[in-house]
């Protein structure tokens, strides 16, 4: 009998390295210990220990008020712009106790960069949304600064959109394109991680599609922390998912077994949309 | 330029294929073994199914992962279709393991002329399972229900060598032991055909959406 096309095809080995291996091999770069933070007298954060592994996106799902944005706050010290915040316990990124008080706050947002639910770009030119923090970080055009520019655009899956009009205001962008200059913006000045808080939440299923698929092509580069309320958005783009309950962390695991089998009836719950 | 979750259907495409590949070739070893009297090649039929279980578990998880991402449409029915076409290719290397275990039983036999087109039954069977998976990487669901009438005439030529073989068997009973092993392996052709028939049922649904399962007139 003749030989079809499927006989002839054979086993990849490399397609049979799988995300559980990765997730196993990738070292842990932040990690909080016994962590809680109080506004006022309420309690936001409870004990929470957990280690975010490097190069991978992690998930953080719950229902609102459930601290999981509060917890990502606590990765770039934004909670101290809020009044009457008191953390207690350790945050460490890369062994580092970042809640000391000698941590220069301007170096460790440079490590760690920010994405927010609504695009926030500068009502500056396209560029100048990119460069500016590289300006202030001491680089000029004699250093390269238009090629980080378009660099950090074509990561950002921007460019071929805006390359022929850069020095246009950046307000004039859609809603989507506003978000991914946001990212190109964080991405410029090379962070070790990403932290976004709602990324695609304001964004349409289209643009929405496009912030995934760009988180998804970053992960090669930076360590992405991500909250989402979309539960297929976190199924499609984690490898790691943690689930929060009023300011408890109740599960953290590889995302594949959070939303196949999960181990505790509350994850299994909220994912399933049955409450939250 | 695919995207993540396009490549990932892409991957599990390619693993339904690899153990597709792998189901055939156990089929064919399988009748190997018989014509030849190959007991050792029958052995490592026996041996290689596991690989195929292991192919039907992996097609399931993949699915029920791409599954929770939430695809809709063509995508959604591609990942039904691939389990259930997974679940037919692990039935056909159970088949075969059946078709080498008889090969091994009828090897210590003397050989015997029950004077039936064997052969003929695991050409038909065996391409209707090839043009049924062939359907399914063309994505044409014209060819595949082509295919769907050809079952009928395996059924057919199965019940025709089922008649000859008990003729054998009533008229000389020293055949019977080998008669009802070859009786058996022509039902392992006759539903290795059946497997086909369903995968080209599943590529009718993956391209139009349309289930035509069970859809066939009952015989009056």
């Amino acid at each position: 009998m003749p030989e079809t096309p499927v006989q002839r095809i054979q086993v990849s080995p490399a397609a049979a390295a799988s995300s559980a291996a990765r997730q196993a091999a990738a070292p842990t770069l932040i990690e909080t210990r016994d962590l809680s933070l109080y506004y006022g007298t309420s309690q936001a954060l409870k004990n929470i220990s957990l280690d975010i592994p490097e190069k991978l996106v992690t998930a953080f799902i719950g229902p609102s008020g459930c601290g999981k944005s509060t917890l990502l706050r606590c990765f770039n010290r934004m909670n101290d712009l809020i009044d009457n915040v008191r953390v207690q316990g350790a945050v460490r990124i890369g062994g580092e106790d970042i809640c000391s008080p000698e941590v220069d706050l301007i170096e460790l947002r440079k490590r760690v960069g920010m994405v927010f639910q609504r695009s926030n770009p500068f009502p500056k030119s396209i560029h100048e949304n990119v460069a500016y923090a590289l300006r202030l970080h001491g680089l000029d055009k004699r250093g390269g600064l238009d090629e980080v520019v378009e660099r950090s655009l074509r990561q950002a899956a921007l460019w071929d959109e805006v390359k022929d009009r850069l020095h246009t205001s950046a307000l004039g962008l859609s809603g989507g394109q506003q978000q991914r200059l946001c990212i190109a913006r964080a991405i410029a000045i090379r962070p070790d991680i990403l932290l976004m808080d709602e990324p695609a939440s304001a964004l349409d299923p289209l643009a929405t599609a496009r912030i995934e698929e760009l988180i998804l092509d970053l992960k090669t580069e930076f360590t992405i922390v991500i909250v989402t309320h979309n539960m297929q958005q976190a199924a499609r783009i984690s490898d790691l998912t943690a689930f929060f309950y009023l300011g408890e962390l109740i599960e953290h695991d590889a995302t594949a077994r959070i939303f196949t089998h999960p181990a505790r009836k509350q994850t299994e719950d909220y994912v399933s949309g049955r409450f939250g | 330029m695919q995207t993540h979750f396009e490549q990932e259907l892409a991957g599990l495409k390619q693993k339904l294929l690899t153990m597709a590949s792998h189901a055939e070739t156990a089929v064919r070893q399988a009748l190997d073994a018989l014509l030849a009297r190959d007991e050792e090649l029958a052995f490592r039929v026996r041996d290689n199914d596991s690989i195929i279980d292991r192919f039907e578990v992996e097609v399931d998880e993949q699915g029920i992962l791409l599954l929770a991402k939430a695809p809709l449409a063509s995508n959604l029915r591609l990942i039904a279709v691939a389990m259930r076409v997974s679940h037919n290719l692990e039935r056909v290397g159970d088949e075969a393991s059946k078709i080498a275990k008889r090969a091994r039983d009828l090897a210590a036999e003397p050989p015997l002329k029950a004077g039936i087109d064997l052969s003929r039954l695991a050409e038909m069977a065996l391409s209707l399972l090839q043009a049924a998976l062939d359907a399914f990487v063309n994505s044409d669901p014209a060819a595949a229900r082509a295919l769907i009438p050809r079952d009928k005439e395996i059924d057919q030529l199965n019940k025709d060598i089922s008649a000859a073989l008990t003729a054998l068997m009533m008229s000389d009973p020293q055949t019977i032991t080998r008669a009802l092993h070859l009786m058996v392996v022509a039902k392992s052709l006759e539903r290795i055909a059946d497997h086909g028939k369903n995968i080209a049922e599943e590529v009718v649904f993956l391209c139009e959406a349309q289930d035509i399962r069970h859809t066939a007139r009952p015989t009056p």
